[in-house]
C-alpha cells in the first residue's frame, strides 16, 4: 500500500473520542483535509454517542421539573402495563437535550426576518427549543393559576391538567408568549423521544418503553429469526451500553 | 482574492454516490481527479461502528448524518403568490452531508424506471390526447434502452438482491413483468422474507396483482464486486434508512467504491471545503474551474479542464444560478430552463392491523418487502382517471425503530393511557402498505434564488415552489385505494387508510427524492443539459443527479441517477476526451 499522503496530527485530532456533538462539529470543521492514496481509519476510535451523565439538572428549575414531571404523567401515565413516562425518566432526558446542542438549536437555521408562515412551512419562531420549554413552562404555571386560583400546573388535579394539555394541543389555549400548538407538538415528541430512545440518553430507564411494545433494542443481527413467521421472540431488550444483568463474552 | 491552485483534469463539486462513480470512470481514463466535499471524512469502522449504529434518537432524530440548516438550508412556499420562509430545521426531505452523501444513508431500494417513463410526455399523449396547458412534462431525450447497461452495471457494483421480471423480453415467474427488458438477472437473489410481506403478496395474488420482492441494496449473501469489493450479507437489524451500514452489508460509495478509488494516486479528495461557484471563461463557451472555501475561511481558485456537478439534486442547480449560468425559469413566461420542473414524490400509507399474527416489524432491511407495480407508470389504462402517472405499491419492513414506529389504530388519541394501551397492542402486530406516486412537473413548480435568506457564506439560499397538483392527488388517492383493496384481503383486524390530503408541506417527513431544476431533454430551450448530462451552455460542464429528471417516476431514483452517471462516464471516455466539445449539436 502506498504511503497516505494525510496530516497524521489533523487525523488524530478529527478522530479523537468526543464528549458532545457540538464539540464533534467543531472538531470536524477545524480543519479542511487532503486525502489521497488511502482510506484512511484509526483502529479503537470509532465515533460513540455522547452519554448523558448522571447528576442534577442542568437545565431545568425545580419549578420546571414539577411542571414536566405532571405533564410527563399524563401524556404517557404510569398504569396496570408499566411505568409512564415520569417513571421511565424522560424529564431527565429533557433535562440533558435542552442542556445540549439540540436544546440551543445549534443545527437549526436560526436567522431572520422572521415571520409566522403558513403551516405549511414549519416551524418559524426564532425561539430555541430551551428557550421555548423555558417560556412555555412559565405561561403554562401562569394560565393554572389564573383558572384555579393560584395553583401551578403540578398542583391541579389530572382531569384538570389533561384539559389543559389537550387546549394546548388543539391551540385553544393563549398561552400569550409562545405559541400553544408548537410547543405541544414539540414536547409531545420530545417525550416519545425520551421514551422510545436509548436508555444511554437518560430516559427510556430500565428500557420500559421497549419492554412496553417488545422491541429488542440495540440488536444487529436478527438472521436466525428472518423466517421465525409469526412467533413471538421474546428477546430480551439491550441498548448500546448494554444492560444491568448483561455479561459480555 | 482567492489563491490559485495547480490546475486537475477534473473537479468534482460533491462526494457521494455520483461522484464516486465518476471518479472511479475517469481515473481509470487515466484523468486526474479531485473530489471537493463540503462535509466530513466518513468511514464504516469509525463512524458507522456495528456498535453504535443502531442509534434512532441520534441518527434520525438529532440528523447526525445529515445537511445542517444552520450552514445551508431552502426557503419554501407553495404558490408563486406566497413569501417563502427558512426550513429552519429538517422535515420532509434529508439531504446529507459528508463523504457518501445520501447515498450513506438511503435504504437501498434500487428500481428502473420504466421504459415510457423516459417519453411521459410523447407516450401519454398519444395515448389519451393533449395533456392539461400547466403539466410541463417533457421527454427525457434518452431512452431506456439507452439506459439498460448502466441500470446492470449498477446493479452489479452494488449487488442488488433481486429476481428478474423480464430476461431480454421473456417474463420471468416470480419477478416484477412490467419492468423493461433486462439483460441478466440480479447479481443476488432476494432478501429472506419476513412474515408481514408474505401476507400481502398472498393477499396481492388473491387480488389478480402481480407481487414481487421488491430490489434491495441490502445484500443476500456476502458478496464481491466487479472492483473487487467485498459486502457482508445483510443482518436484518432495521437501521438503514437515516443510518450508515455498519456491516458493510447495504450498498453505498463505502462499501462499493472508495476502498479502489481512494487508493489511487490520480485521485485526491478534499473534505471540509465548499464550492462557492463556478468559473467560465469570457466567451462563456469553458467552465474553468471552481472557487471554493475551506473550514478556516480561505478561499482557493481550483482551475480544471472539466467541472461535474456531484451535489445534492437541490445544490446543482442552485450553483448553476449562483455561477450566473444557464437562463433562470421564469413561470410566468415559460422562459428559461435552470430551476424549471422541481419534482418531488406523492406517498401514503394503508395501516393493517392484526390481532393474531405477530410481525416482529424490528427484523428488517431497508429494501425488504414485496411490491407490485400494476399501478405504476402507464402500466394501467388511465381513461377516465384524469390522471396520468401512477406508483408501486409496497409491502416494506423497512425498521420498527420505535420513536418513528408505533402505529395506533384510526380514532386512537395522541397521547395518555388510551394511546399508551393501542401501542403496546398493535405494536408487535401491524403492516403497512405504502404507495411511491411520481409527481408530474407544473408550471408553477421550481427552484429560484431567495431574495431575503442567506446560507453562511452570504449566498442567497434556494427557494423552492411547490405543491401537489390534481394530478398527484387524484393518483394518490388511486393508488391508496388499491392498497386499501389489498389490505382488506389480509383478512386484519381493522384497515386504516392514511391518504395525502392538502398543501405539500416541509413539515413531516415524505422521501429525501427531490428532482429537476437542471433538466435534461433535446432542446436548450426547454432543458438544462443533453442526454449526457452535459450542459447545453459550457461544454466542459456536466450536472448530475435527479435534478436532471424532467419529472419524477413513481420509483425512488438512485438506481435511475447513477445508470445516468454511468452514461455520462462512459460519454466522456468514449466521445468526449477524443473530441472535447458538445455531444450534441443545439
Amino acid at each position: 500500500m502506498s504511503a497516505p499522503n494525510f496530516n497524521r496530527r489533523e487525523m488524530l485530532t478529527a478522530g479523537v473520542l468526543v464528549g458532545s456533538a457540538a464539540a464533534l462539529d467543531a472538531t470536524d470543521r477545524a480543519q479542511a483535509r487532503s486525502i489521497s492514496g488511502d482510506v484512511p481509519w484509526q483502529e479503537g476510535q470509532a465515533n460513540k454517542p455522547d452519554i448523558a451523565k448522571p447528576g442534577t439538572y442542568l437545565f431545568l428549575t425545580a419549578a420546571e421539573a414539577a411542571c414536566l414531571d405532571a405533564a410527563l404523567s399524563r401524556l404517557i401515565p404510569k398504569d396496570e402495563l408499566g411505568p409512564g413516562a415520569k417513571e421511565a425518566g424522560v424529564t431527565f432526558f429533557l433535562d440533558r437535550q435542552l442542556a445540549g446542542p439540540y436544546g440551543e438549536a445549534s443545527h437549526w437555521y436560526m436567522q431572520g426576518p422572521w415571520k409566522k408562515g403558513e403551516p405549511t412551512q414549519g416551524y418559524q419562531s426564532r425561539m430555541t427549543p430551551a428557550e421555548l420549554y423555558r417560556a412555555a413552562i412559565k405561561a403554562i404555571d401562569a394560565h393554572s393559576g389564573d383558572k384555579y386560583s393560584g395553583k401551578t400546573f403540578s398542583q391541579l388535579t389530572a382531569a384538570q391538567q389533561d384539559e389543559i394539555l389537550k387546549g394546548l394541543e388543539k391551540g385553544d389555549i393563549d398561552l400569550k408568549t409562545v405559541d400553544a400548538k408548537s410547543f405541544f407538538t414539540m414536547f409531545l415528541q420530545n417525550t416519545m423521544e425520551g421514551f422510545f430512545s436509548d436508555p444511554l440518553y437518560g430516559g427510556n430507564r430500565d428500557m420500559v418503553g421497549w419492554k412496553l411494545i417488545g422491541f429488542p433494542g440495540a440488536r444487529y443481527d436478527y438472521r436466525p429469526y428472518v423466517k421465525k413467521h409469526g412467533q413471538k421472540l421474546a428477546l430480551e431488550p439491550v441498548g448500546i451500553t448494554g444492560r444491568p444483568a448483561w455479561k459480555p463474552a | 482574492m482567492a489563491k490559485k491552485l495547480p490546475a486537475k483534469d477534473v473537479v468534482l463539486v460533491g462526494f457521494g454516490w455520483t461522484a464516486a462513480i465518476l471518479g472511479q470512470e475517469l481515473t481509470d481514463a487515466g484523468l486526474d481527479v479531485l473530489a471537493i466535499e463540503r462535509g466530513a471524512w466518513r468511514d464504516t469502522s469509525t463512524d458507522f461502528a456495528v456498535t453504535f449504529a443502531q442509534d434512532e434518537l441520534r441518527y434520525m432524530w438529532r440528523r447526525a448524518l445529515f445537511e445542517e440548516p444552520a450552514r445551508e438550508t431552502v426557503t419554501f412556499r407553495n404558490a408563486p403568490n406566497q413569501e417563502a420562509l427558512p426550513m429552519r430545521h429538517l422535515g420532509s426531505f434529508l439531504p446529507a452531508t459528508g463523504v457518501g452523501g445520501a447515498g450513506v444513508h438511503w435504504n437501498g431500494q434500487t428500481w428502473r424506471f420504466l421504459p415510457t417513463d423516459f417519453v411521459a410526455r410523447s407516450h401519454n399523449e398519444q395515448r389519451y390526447g393533449p395533456l392539461p396547458a400547466d403539466m410541463t412534462v417533457q421527454d427525457w431525450g434518452i431512452t431506456y434502452d439507452e439506459l439498460e447497461p448502466h441500470y446492470d452495471r449498477f446493479e452489479y457494483l452494488c449487488g442488488i438482491s433481486g429476481k428478474a421480471g423480464n430476461l431480454k423480453g421473456q417474463l420471468q415467474p416470480g419477478g416484477n413483468p412490467f419492468e423493461g427488458p433486462r439483460s441478466r438477472d440480479y447479481p443476488n437473489p432476494p432478501l429472506d422474507m419476513v412474515y408481514g410481506p408474505t401476507l400481502f403478496e398472498a393477499a396481492a395474488k388473491a387480488t389478480g396483482h402481480k407481487p414481487f420482492p421488491c430490489p434491495a441494496a441490502n445484500m443476500s449473501r456476502a458478496y464481491t464486486n466487479p472492483l473487487g469489493v467485498e459486502m457482508g450479507p445483510c443482518t436484518y437489524c432495521g437501521f438503514c434508512e437515516k443510518f450508515g451500514c455498519g456491516n458493510n452489508s447495504k450498498a453505498s460509495p463505502q462499501t462499493t467504491v472508495l476502498p479502489v478509488l481512494m487508493r489511487k494516486d490520480n485521485f485526491e479528495l478534499r473534505t471540509e471545503c465548499e464550492v462557492l461557484r463556478v468559473n467560465f471563461d469570457a466567451a462563456a463557451k469553458r467552465a474553468t474551474g471552481v472557487i471554493y472555501i475551506d473550514a478556516q475561511g480561505e478561499e482557493f481558485e481550483q482551475p480544471a479542464e472539466m467541472v461535474i456537478m456531484c451535489a445534492y439534486a437541490l445544490h446543482n442547480p442552485r450553483l448553476l444560478l449562483l455561477s450566473g449560468i444557464g437562463m433562470p425559469y421564469d413561470p410566468k413566461t415559460g422562459q428559461g430552463a435552470v430551476g424549471k420542473n422541481y419534482a418531488y414524490q406523492i406517498t401514503s400509507g394503508v395501516d393493517v392491523f392484526f390481532d393474531d399474527k405477530i410481525l416482529n416489524p424490528f427484523v428488517g432491511a431497508g429494501a425488504l418487502g414485496v411490491g407490485i407495480d400494476d399501478y405504476n407508470g402507464d402500466n394501467f389504462d388511465h381513461s377516465g382517471l384524469g390522471f396520468i402517472g401512477g406508483g408501486y405499491l409496497a409491502c416494506w419492513d423497512t425498521n420498527a425503530r420505535p420513536i418513528e414506529h408505533h402505529p395506533t389504530p384510526e380514532g386512537t388519541p395522541k397521547w395518555g393511557g388510551a394511546w399508551k394501551k393501542a401501542v403496546a397492542k398493535n405494536y408487535l402486530t401491524t403492516a403497512s402498505i405504502s404507495t411511491h406516486g411520481a409527481v408530474m412537473s407544473h408550471r408553477n413548480n421550481y427552484l429560484d434564488l431567495d431574495p431575503t435568506y442567506r446560507d453562511i457564506y452570504g449566498r442567497p439560499l434556494m427557494r423552492m415552489t411547490f405543491d401537489f397538483t390534481d394530478n398527484e392527488h387524484k393518483m394518490s388517492d388511486y393508488l391508496t385505494d388499491r392498497a386499501t383493496d389489498i389490505a382488506k384481503a389480509m383478512n386484519a383486524r381493522e384497515v386504516h387508510a392514511k391518504k395525502r390530503t392538502g398543501h405539500y408541506s416541509i413539515v413531516p417527513y415524505q422521501t429525501t427524492h427531490n428532482t429537476g431544476g437542471a433538466i435534461m431533454g433535446a432542446d436548450p430551450k426547454t432543458s438544462v443539459v443533453n442526454k449526457y448530462l452535459q450542459s447545453w451552455d459550457l461544454h466542459n460542464l456536466f450536472v448530475l443527479g435527479a435534478c436532471a429528471f424532467p419529472q419524477n417516476a413513481g420509483y425512488n431514483p438512485t438506481g435511475t441517477v447513477a445508470a445516468l452517471a454511468y452514461h455520462t462516464a462512459a460519454a466522456i471516455k468514449t466521445q468526449y476526451l477524443k473530441n472535447p466539445g458538445f455531444l450534441v449539436q443545439a
